[in-house]
C-alpha cells in the first residue's frame, strides 16, 4: 500500500546539498512574502470591512517612499538569488579534470550506457562512490532528458550534439534515473536506476561484466573496418590529416574559421566531412552517415581521444 | 449618496440584447458587446473540453501504473488539455470577452475602431478551433502543447498538422483583436479621457495588445516551419536532415513566454478594477500599476531562454536570461504590493467578485514567487520538467488568470445581462474553487521537488499519496467550476434586475443602463475627472 512520502528527496552528492540550501532559502523567501500578503489581506479584510452601505473612506495619499521600498527590497533579493543560482549552475555543468567518463545514448525509449572499459548497460548504470563521473550524452532520435533527482542534476539529451553533466556520489545506494524531456508514447517508461557502489564492489562488477575490448579498442577496430586508417596515416603522409594529438586542440579550417576538435567536431567530421574543409587537404572524404550509429561514433571518438595522449609522431 | 441607494433598479427598455432578434442578427453582428458574447460562448465550450481532459488525467494518475488509459492516450489527453486551454481558452479569455465588451465602454466610444474586423476575428478563432477539434475527434495528437522537434516534425504519427494549423489560424484572431484594441485606445477615447485618466483595465489590455501584435507572428512562423518540415522534409529542426532541434524551442518560446503575460496581464487589469470598487478606494500607486503593465510587456520579450537552461543553450546566454527573468518579477511584485495597500483603510465588502480578486492576489503571489525557483539557474536544473513547473504555472494560469476571469465575469455580469445572480451561491463557489485549486496544485510543488517528471502516464509508487491528494482536489475544483455555470445561466432568466450600477462603481461602463443600449451611451460622455473618485461625493467624473 502507498506510504507517506518523504518531504525531501535523498541527498546523494555535495552539489545536491548545495542546491538544497538555495532551494530552502527560496522557500523561506516564498513563505515570508506569502504570509506577508495573505496576512495583510486578512487583516485589512477584517479591520476595514464595510460597516455601512453609505461608507465613503477618504482617499489615501500615494507614497513615493513606500513604492521605492518595495521596488528596492525585492530587487536586492533577486540580485542575491541570481548570483547564487548562476554560480552553482556554473559548477554543476563544469566537471573537474580527470573525471571518469560514461557515454550515454538515449533512444525511444531506453538508455544505452557504456563504460570506457567496455561494458554496456541498458537503463541501469553502475558507478563507484566518491569518484567524479562525467556523462557525455547524445540521442539517436528525439530530445530526451537525463535526470538524477537524488543528485539534483539534469540535462537534455539532444540528437546531433553532445551535452554533458557530472556528479560525484557521496554514498552508495540505488537511485532514480528519469527521462524528463517528453519523448513520445512510452516516455514515462524511459526510467532506470543508478547503482552507486563501493570501489571494490565496482571493480568486481567491472570484472564480472568485462568485455573482450575497451571502448578505445572497439573504436580502433571500427577505425580499421571502416577504412579510416587508409587515409588518416599516423605520420601525416596520407590523403587525410593525421589524428594523433589533435583532440582538444584548435584547428583552422579552409575558411579561416578556428574550431576546437571536440566530440561534436569529430562527429561532424564523420557524418558531414564536406562541411569542415581543411587547408592543404582535398575534400575527398565520404560521409559515414547511415554506416555508423551513435554508439559507434562514441567508440570512434574514444579511440581518437586516446590518440591525443599518445607520444607518437606529432604533426603540427 | 443616499439617493443612489434608494433608487429602484430599472431595466432599460431597448438594449443591445433585444435590439433585434434571430440567429442572423448574432452571426452578422458588428456590435462589440454581441461579439464578446459569441466569444464567451465559444471559449466556455473550449474550457469544458480542456477541463474534461484534465479530469481524465487526474483520474488516471490515482494509480502509479495508471488507472484509466494507455500511455498513448494519456499523452493525447495532456496535449489536448494544453492546446485547448492555452490557445483556445486562456489567450482569448479576458481580452476577447471582457475586453471586447468593456474597452469601448470604458473609453466612452460607440464601438471598437474596426467592428467588422472584430467579427472576422471571431470567425478566424472558430476556424482555428474547428481544425483543432477535428484533430481531437479524428484520433488526437501526442506531441505535448509545446510541439518540440524533432519529435513533432518526424517521429509521431498523430494529427500534428491539423493541430498546428488550428493554432496557426487562431493566432490571427489574436493579432486582429490586439490591433483593434490598440487603434481604439489611441484614437477613440472620449473628450477629456487622457491616458492617466484611463481605468487600469485599459492599461493592461493595451499592454496585452502590444504582445498580441508583436509576438503572435513568431509562433505562426515556428508552426509553419514545423509543418514545412513534416510535409516536405525540409531540414529545419531535425538534425538527421541537417536541422537544429533547439532552434524550434527558441522560436516557440519567443512567443510562448510573452503569451504567459497575454494570459495574466488582463487578469491583473480585472483585479485592479475589483479591488478598487469593493474597497471603495482609488488604487494605491495608480501610475506604478499602469506602467508596470507596460514594463512587463516589454521585458517579457527577453526572458524566453529561461525555458532552456538545460537544453544545451550557452551558459552565458543562460546568465542573461536568468537575470532578465528576475527583472520581470519586480513589476509583478509592484502590482501585488499596490493592490494590498489599496485595501488599507478602505471599506471592504465580501461580494463574490472581491473574493475572486483577493484569491487572485494570494495565489498569484505564490505562483510568482515559485517562479523565482525557476529563474534561478541552479534550482531550475533540478525542477525543470518536473511537477514543480506544472504547479508553478497553474498557480499563475488557474490561480491567477482563471480566478481573475471568473471575478471579472461576476463583476460585469449585471452589466452584461442586466441581472443579478445569487450572491450566496457565488461566494460558496468562489470558496470551493479556492480550496479545490490549492488541494490540486499544492501537492504538485512537493511532487516536483521530490523529482516526479511531468508528462508521466505511469510513475513510481512512492509518489502515489501526493498524486491522490491532487486528484481529490481536482474533483472539488471541477465541481467548483460547474456551480457558477448553473447559477449564472439561471440568473439570465430569473435573477433580480440589476440596475445600472449595482456595485456603486466609479467606472465609466457603469454610467449607462444595464444592459447597455447598442450605442453604449445615450449621450457621448465627456470626462472631467480621475477614474477612481471613490472619496468624492457622487463620483463627479462625467
Amino acid at each position: 500500500m502507498a506510504q507517506w512520502p518523504n518531504l525531501r528527496p535523498e541527498v546523494a552528492s555535495v552539489h545536491a546539498e548545495r542546491m538544497d540550501h538555495l532551494f530552502f532559502f527560496l522557500t523561506g523567501v516564498t513563505l515570508f512574502f506569502t504570509f506577508l500578503i495573505f496576512g495583510a489581506i486578512f487583516y485589512f479584510m477584517i479591520k476595514y470591512r464595510r460597516r455601512s452601505e453609505t461608507e465613503r473612506p477618504p482617499a489615501t495619499r500615494d507614497s513615493r517612499i513606500l513604492e521605492i521600498t518595495w521596488i528596492v527590497i525585492p530587487s536586492l533579493i533577486c540580485i542575491v538569488l541570481f548570483f547564487w543560482g548562476a554560480r552553482l549552475f556554473f559548477a554543476a555543468f563544469n566537471p573537474p579534470q580527470g573525471a571518469m567518463e560514461i557515454f550515454v545514448v538515449g533512444k525511444q525509449w531506453m538508455w544505452h550506457l557504456q563504460h570506457p572499459e567496455g561494458p554496456r548497460e541498458i537503463n541501469q548504470l553502475h558507478v563507484p562512490v566518491d569518484v567524479p563521473i562525467v556523462l557525455t550524452m547524445t540521442s539517436e532520435d528525439v530530445i530526451h532528458g537525463f535526470f538524477l533527482p537524488e543528485f539534483r542534476i539534469k540535462r537534455d539529451v539532444v540528437p546531433g550534439r553532445y551535452l554533458s553533466e557530472w556528479f560525484q556520489a557521496t554514498k552508495t545506494g540505488t537511485y532514480h534515473l528519469f527521462c524528463t524531456q517528453y519523448c513520445g508514447a512510452l516516455h514515462s517508461g524511459m526510467r532506470g536506476t543508478l547503482e552507486v557502489m563501493s570501489p571494490t564492489e565496482y571493480a568486481e562488477w567491472l570484472r564480472d561484466n568485462a568485455t573482450a575490448e575497451s571502448m578505445t579498442q572497439m573504436g580502433r577496430q571500427l577505425f580499421t573496418r571502416l577504412g579510416c586508417d587508409t587515409c588518416h596515416l599516423a605520420d601525416g603522409s596520407g590523403t587525410g590529416p593525421a589524428l594523433e594529438g589533435r583532440f582538444g586542440k584548435p584547428v583552422t579550417l579552409a575558411s579561416g574559421e578556428s574550431r576546437v576538435v571536440d566530440e561534436s567536431f569529430v562527429r561532424q567530421a564523420i557524418l558531414d566531412p564536406g562541411s569542415l574543409p581543411l587547408p592543404n587537404y582535398r575534400p575527398v572524404m565520404p560521409t559515414f552517415r547511415g554506416q555508423v550509429n551513435e554508439e559507434q561514433i562514441l567508440q570512434l571518438i574514444a579511440y581518437i581521444k586516446s590518440l591525443g595522449s599518445s607520444e607518437r609522431s606529432q604533426t603540427p | 449618496m443616499s439617493t443612489a441607494v434608494a433608487e429602484v433598479p430599472v431595466q432599460s427598455q431597448v438594449h443591445y440584447l433585444n435590439a433585434n432578434y434571430g440567429i442572423k442578427s448574432w452571426l452578422f453582428t458588428t456590435d462589440h458587446k454581441r461579439i464578446a458574447l459569441l466569444y464567451l460562448g465559444s471559449i466556455t465550450l473550449m474550457f469544458f473540453i480542456g477541463g474534461a481532459a484534465a479530469v481524465l488525467m487526474r483520474l488516471h494518475l490515482i494509480e502509479p501504473a495508471g488507472a484509466l488509459v494507455q500511455p498513448e492516450t494519456y499523452n493525447k489527453l495532456f496535449t489536448m488539455h494544453g492546446v485547448v486551454m492555452l490557445f483556445f481558452f486562456l489567450v482569448p479569455s479576458i481580452p476577447a470577452t471582457l475586453g471586447n465588451f468593456l474597452v469601448p465602454m470604458m473609453i466612452g466610444a460607440r464601438d471598437l475602431a474596426f467592428p467588422r474586423l472584430n467579427l472576422l476575428s471571431w470567425y478566424v478563432y472558430i476556424t482555428g478551433a474547428a481544425f483543432t477539434l477535428y484533430a481531437l475527434i479524428s484520433g488526437g495528437v501526442d506531441t505535448g502543447w509545446t510541439f518540440y522537434t524533432p519529435l513533432s516534425s518526424h517521429y509521431v504519427t498523430t494529427h500534428v498538422i491539423a493541430t498546428a494549423m488550428g493554432v496557426f489560424i487562431t493566432g490571427f484572431s489574436s493579432i486582429l483583436t490586439g490591433l483593434n484594441f490598440i487603434v481604439t485606445i489611441h484614437k477613440m477615447r472620449a473628450p477629456g479621457l487622457t491616458w492617466k485618466r484611463m481605468q487600469l483595465f485599459l492599461w493592461s489590455i493595451y499592454a496585452t495588445s502590444v504582445i498580441f501584435v508583436l509576438a503572435t507572428p513568431v509562433i505562426a512562423i515556428a508552426l509553419f516551419l514545423l509543418v514545412l518540415e513534416r510535409i516536405f522534409h525540409v531540414g529545419i529542426f531535425d538534425p538527421a536532415i541537417g536541422g537544429d532541434p533547439v532552434l524550434f524551442q527558441h522560436l516557440f518560446w519567443f512567443y510562448s513566454h510573452p503569451a504567459v503575460y497575454i494570459m495574466i496581464l488582463p487578469g491583473m487589469g480585472v483585479v485592479s478594477e475589483l479591488v478598487t470598487c469593493f474597497s471603495r478606494k482609488k488604487p494605491f500607486g495608480y501610475i506604478f500599476i499602469a506602467y508596470s503593465s507596460l514594463a512587463i510587456a516589454m521585458i517579457s520579450f527577453f526572458v524566453w531562454g529561461h525555458h532552456m537552461f538545460v537544453s544545451g543553450q550557452s551558459v552565458y546566454a543562460g546568465f542573461i536570461f536568468s537575470a532578465l527573468s528576475f527583472a520581470v518579477a519586480i513589476p509583478s511584485a509592484i502590482k501585488v504590493f499596490n493592490w494590498t495597500a489599496t485595501l488599507y483603510k478602505g471599506s471592504i465588502s465580501y461580494d463574490a467578485p472581491m473574493l475572486y480578486a483577493l484569491g487572485f492576489i494570494g495565489l498569484f503571489t505564490m505562483g510568482g514567487l515559485t517562479g523565482l525557483f525557476l529563474a534561478s539557474m541552479a534550482t531550475d536544473i533540478h525542477l525543470h520538467d518536473t511537477y514543480f513547473v506544472i504547479a508553478h504555472f497553474h498557480y499563475i494560469m488557474v490561480g491567477g488568470a482563471v480566478m481573475a476571469y471568473l471575478g471579472g465575469i461576476h463583476y460585469w455580469w449585471p452589466k452584461i445581462t442586466g441581472r443579478l445572480y445569487h450572491d450566496g451561491w457565488a461566494r460558496f463557489a468562489a470558496f470551493v474553487i479556492f480550496i479545490g485549486f490549492n488541494l490540486t496544485f499544492f501537492p504538485q510543488y512537493m511532487l516536483g521537488y521530490l523529482g516526479m517528471p511531468r508528462r508521466y502516464a505511469v510513475y513510481p509508487a512512492e509518489f502515489q499519496v501526493l498524486n491522490v491528494m491532487s486528484s481529490a482536489g481536482a474533483s472539488i475544483l471541477g465541481v467548483g467550476y460547474l456551480i457558477p455555470f448553473v447559477y449564472l445561466l439561471w440568473s439570465i432568466r430569473y435573477g433580480p434586475i440589476a440596475g445600472s450600477n449595482p456595485w456603486q462603481s466609479t467606472g465609466l461602463e457603469w454610467k449607462t443602463p444595464s444592459p447597455p443600449p447598442t450605442e453604449n451611451f445615450e449621450v457621448p460622455p465627456v470626462i472631467t475627472g480621475e477614474p477612481y473618485g471613490y472619496a468624492e461625493p457622487e463620483h463627479a467624473r462625467v
